[in-house]
């Protein structure tokens, strides 16, 4: 028998209430664009320790059964590997002087570095999205370490996605393969500029994504081409690789082309992300 | 109180699995989806009201750390949990086959939804290509899944009912 409340509310009218408190949310939300608030910090603080806990013993088991197993392989590498640092010594050497030589003529060229190395820190990815529709993930830094919505992240060398929520110990990143996200890009061989589309379907079907509005008249654009964010772009710093044409179609207009891109990164097994902490500027600020 | 802990635990567990254990051992990219067994179980074997209050607040976890809308899985995963309460009167323990339709009929036509209000208003037409590949493929992981957790949730509610039924009793 359980204790009945002083009024009773039949579940139907609960489910009303409660239908209207959950638009009400979903309205707020989306036109003031907030986010949790105090529920990130609470919801942050009791499961973001337990998921780093997990995922601390789950890549503790993995890298043990990995090690077993490469055991013999990376004693064989290791002599490839052996060799190969000789060759390399004697061509660093070489490189070295060239090196050397190239500083010596940026300097009185007065030429700075094309591209400013940003300021970044890594951090660790400890959940991923739980459902199968959306791919975002969550990393174990947040507003204590710095971090902002629209921050870049990356993973090596390429563009993972940006930062769309922080809670103070965690942060929610959007992944440029999300089904939603679009990314101004542009190709390096040519300076055309063209619109990166995350895709579902594609990215399960091939391993792309998608882009459109590539405007190449004079069909220069060629496959295996490298795609980075281009200046234009409204939230991504500029210049970070997103990946490589792998496949162009003329669109049915006849003035842009659209096609699909492999990612630089592998989104399958994206363990540590950089995020920039330098945010792009933007006209208002 | 001591119910609001034990649930409060089954959903943090369930949601620490289902984000870390589970999208490792992710099929061709599919995962199941732990939170719909909890919603719809407790939906089932409590009723109505419970399952609407441990649907909002599921509902509301998940979108705090994944959604981009706050308060879309929490009015979706309500729903699902007072809709699986109308069955409390027809549900036996001891027989799996209405719980395991019911779990299943709550994971698919929740998919459906998240494809209708998310993907298919954004132009992405190619239903059956979305039902082949993502929302059948969840559906047989998650009635896999379900075998197990099921039990373990219902074993759960049983400790939980008999602890319950004693101290009433000793009160009276």
């Amino acid at each position: 028998m359980r204790r009945k409340s002083k009024f009773f509310l039949p579940a139907r009218y609960l489910l009303l209430i409660m239908s209207g408190v959950c638009i009400i949310i979903m309205l707020l939300s989306f036109t003031l664009n907030i986010s949790g608030g105090p529920l990130n910090a609470a919801a942050g603080y009791v499961f973001v320790p337990m998921q780093e806990g997990i995922n601390k013993v789950g890549t503790w088991i993995s890298d043990k059964a990995v090690n077993l197993k490469n055991l013999s392989d990376v004693m064989a590498e290791n002599e490839d590997l052996q060799n190969q640092v000789d060759e390399l010594t004697t061509e660093l050497n070489t490189i070295k002087l060239e090196q050397y030589e190239l500083d010596n003529l940026r300097e009185l060229y007065n030429l700075d570095q094309k591209y400013p190395s940003y300021e970044k820190v890594a951090a660790n990815v400890i959940g991923k999205n739980s459902g199968n529709w959306f791919n975002t993930f969550t990393i174990d830094k947040g507003s204590n370490d710095g971090i902002e919505v629209d921050m870049n992240v990356m993973a090596g060398s390429g563009l993972v996605g940006i930062v769309t929520d922080v809670g103070p110990n965690y942060a929610k990143v959007t992944s440029i393969i999300n089904d939603t996200s679009k990314v101004s890009g542009m190709v390096t061989t040519t300076s055309d500029n063209l619109i990166v589309s995350g895709s579902l379907q594609k990215m399960n079907e091939d391993m792309v994504i998608e882009f459109n509005n590539l405007n190449d008249k004079d069909n220069e654009v060629s496959i295996n081409d490298p795609v980075v964010t281009s200046a234009v772009s409204y939230n991504y710093q500029q210049g970070i690789l997103i990946g490589y044409i792998s496949s162009i179609e003329t669109d049915s207009n006849n003035l842009t082309k659209s096609g699909t891109i492999t990612p630089a990164v592998d989104f399958e097994h994206i363990e540590e992300v950089l995020v920039i902490l330098n945010k792009k500027q933007t006209v208002e600020n | 109180m001591r119910r609001k802990i034990t649930v409060f635990l089954i959903i943090a567990v369930c949601y620490l699995l289902q984000s870390t254990v589970f999208q490792a051992l992710s099929f061709a990219s599919i995962s199941p989806n732990l939170m719909i067994v909890v919603v719809s179980a407790f939906g089932f074997m409590r009723g109505k009201k419970e399952g609407l209050w441990i649907g909002f607040f599921t509902g509301l976890l998940l979108d705090v750390f994944t959604g981009s809308i706050l308060g879309f899985y929490a009015l979706l995963y309500m729903y699902v949990g007072y809709f699986n309460g109308f069955f409390r009167k027809m549900f036996y323990p001891e027989d799996i086959k209405l719980p395991m339709l019911l779990i299943a009929v709550s994971d698919f036509s929740c998919s459906l939804i998240i494809y209708f209000l998310l993907f298919l208003f954004r132009g992405k037409f190619d239903i059956l290509y979305y039902l082949l590949n993502i929302m059948i493929p969840e559906l047989v992981y998650t009635m896999v899944v379900t075998i197990f957790l099921y039990f373990i949730i219902l074993k759960i509610n049983q400790k939980l009912e008999t602890i319950e039924k004693r101290s009433a009793v000793k009160f009276v």
